[in-house]
């Protein structure tokens, strides 16, 4: 247990003092929330929508927990180049241990930049309806989080360079943020773009958040849990695996 | 304490480690020497449990570490080549973190890492970010971290690549400090001769996998008539020069370079 526990301290101290990091990490969550917010709140609202702050935040929290979680696991890479994973693969500790205290950490870190842009949004006018289902949402953040975060380190076990980040940003963390109706109600789309969003794991996270929020849902939000839950499990053995199979 | 028969250790298309055999004695300093390419790391790899030998076999402390991973691991500590401390943590939290990972108890965790702090001259900036330390704070507290769990064998892979003199002299004196006060096994590879010979109880040299050489510095000076253990090691391994083609590692270190503050 020391093992785990240590590494998920050195997670949440690193994440403690990456004050700018912070910072800088609100910028892109702020820029959705008032720009895309405020900008296409009067055609969201004319299209009988009602207020799009309100629909949209749920898919602004989902993001930063997608972003945090999966960035934590590609950190590997970091680790790799500075050395520092091989002192934990030489460790008279079994790779499990690592890669849970190393994941869990990551989406610990995750869920605390959710429940800093949760207030964010609060602030930014961003209402829930109703206070019980807040540890609902919290919930669905801790499942967001576990999911992408499993994903994060059987990406980050196999990447050997920075090519292959701007790789796996442009071509799986965006389109997963896009296709998972953070941004636009999944309601009459287009078939394609309603199969693919489907697929999205994120889709049932941030639809969880915003039925826990606001009321809406799409696909329910028992639906919403166990999807994200069987995924979460999933993608955490497979990140498992594929930490086990690190060479160094 | 160290017993190597007949490794081979060989990658796709090639041969790093052909068929060595060596043993090193309890509390021994035992240098191993050879050109780039030698096979060194990889040698160093195998003994230390990260790559698995192609035949041959391989005891450290009377286990075979293929079988008994974690309880190989537990006996030795190694300082890499490359640098592999957490930069964005304290040098106290390194070691912390370290002996966790070791199972070294509470107490005996915060006793041995004042030590040894103390010892590398590193306890006033027992709190500092590792980032800001020097090339030279830096190994040496790779080192005493490698000391912490009280191991028996230490692993040093060219340790002392890039310091200044007095860094190095420094370190060595630390090193053979406590081998003679705990009588630690040492095994390190090293390009500065005058190291090796001042360090070493043995020299082995090896080259193209093979090793071509063993026996203290007098005796690879006599066998090879030579004046400093320098020309033994050039009559012995010949005087071309090895280029090693860089791999993704390589590429990788050369990244790493560039943003390590």
């Amino acid at each position: 247990m020391g093992a785990i526990y240590i590494l998920w301290l050195r997670e949440l101290k690193k994440y403690s003092r990456s004050r700018t990091q912070i910072v800088a990490s609100l910028g892109q969550p702020l820029l959705y929330l008032l720009v895309l917010g405020f900008g296409l709140g009067p055609v969201f609202r004319q299209a009988g929508g009602g207020s799009y702050l309100q629909f949209m935040a749920p898919g602004i929290i989902g993001m930063a927990v997608l972003f945090t979680s999966i960035f934590s696991g590609i950190a590997l890479l970091w680790d790799r180049q500075f050395g520092f994973l091989k002192e934990t693969l030489v460790a008279p500790v079994p790779r499990l241990r690592i890669m849970i205290g190393r994941t869990f950490g990551g989406a610990t870190v995750a869920i605390l930049q959710g429940l800093l842009i949760t207030a964010v949004c609060l602030i930014a006018g961003f209402r829930p309806v109703s206070a019980m289902m807040i540890p609902v949402a919290f919930l669905f953040m801790i499942g967001i989080a576990m999911v992408f975060a499993g994903l994060g380190t059987a990406i980050g076990s196999g990447l050997q360079d920075m090519q292959g980040f701007q790789l796996i940003m442009n071509f799986l963390v965006l389109p997963i943020f896009f296709l998972s109706g953070a941004l636009f109600p999944l309601n009459n789309l287009p078939k394609a773009l309603a199969i693919f969003t489907s697929l999205d794991p994120l889709t049932y996270g941030v639809d969880g958040l915003r039925a826990a929020l606001t009321g809406a849902s799409h696909f329910g939000i028992v639906t919403d849990a166990a999807v994200l839950a069987v995924v979460a499990a999933g993608l955490l053995c497979l990140g498992a695996w594929r930490f086990s199979k690190i060479e160094i | 304490m160290i017993r190597v028969q007949h490794l081979v250790k060989r990658f796709a298309d090639f041969t790093a480690v052909n068929d060595i055999s060596f043993a090193v004695p309890k509390g021994e300093i035992f240098a191993f020497l050879g050109p780039n390419g030698a096979g060194k790391t990889t040698t160093i790899k195998v003994l230390t449990t990260l790559l698995r030998p192609t035949s041959g076999t391989v005891e450290l402390d009377g286990l075979d570490p293929t079988k008994h991973e974690d309880e190989a691991r537990q006996s030795f500590g190694i300082v890499f080549q490359d640098p592999s401390l957490d930069q964005d943590l304290t040098a106290w939290e390194n070691l912390e973190l370290h002996g966790v990972l070791y199972h070294v108890t509470h107490k005996a965790r915060r006793q041995r890492t004042e030590e040894l702090l103390k010892l590398f001259e590193l306890w006033e900036k027992r709190d500092a970010l590792v980032k800001t330390f020097s090339g030279g704070m830096k190994r040496r507290l790779e080192i005493a971290r490698g000391f912490l769990h009280t191991p028996k064998i230490l692993f040093l892979d060219e340790p002392t690549l890039g310091l200044d003199p007095q860094s190095r002299n420094q370190l060595w004196t630390h090193v053979k400090q406590l081998n003679a006060t705990e009588n630690v096994t040492v095994f390190l590879t090293t390009h500065y001769m005058d190291e090796a010979d001042r360090v070493a109880h043995r020299i082995a040299i090896i080259d193209h996998g093979r090793i071509v050489a063993m026996g203290t510095s007098q005796e690879l000076k006599d066998q090879t008539q030579a004046d400093s253990l320098e020309e033994a090691f050039l009559a012995l391994t010949g005087a071309t020069i090895r280029d090693e083609t860089a791999n993704a590692t390589d590429q990788l270190r050369q990244v790493a370079k560039m943003w390590r503050r």
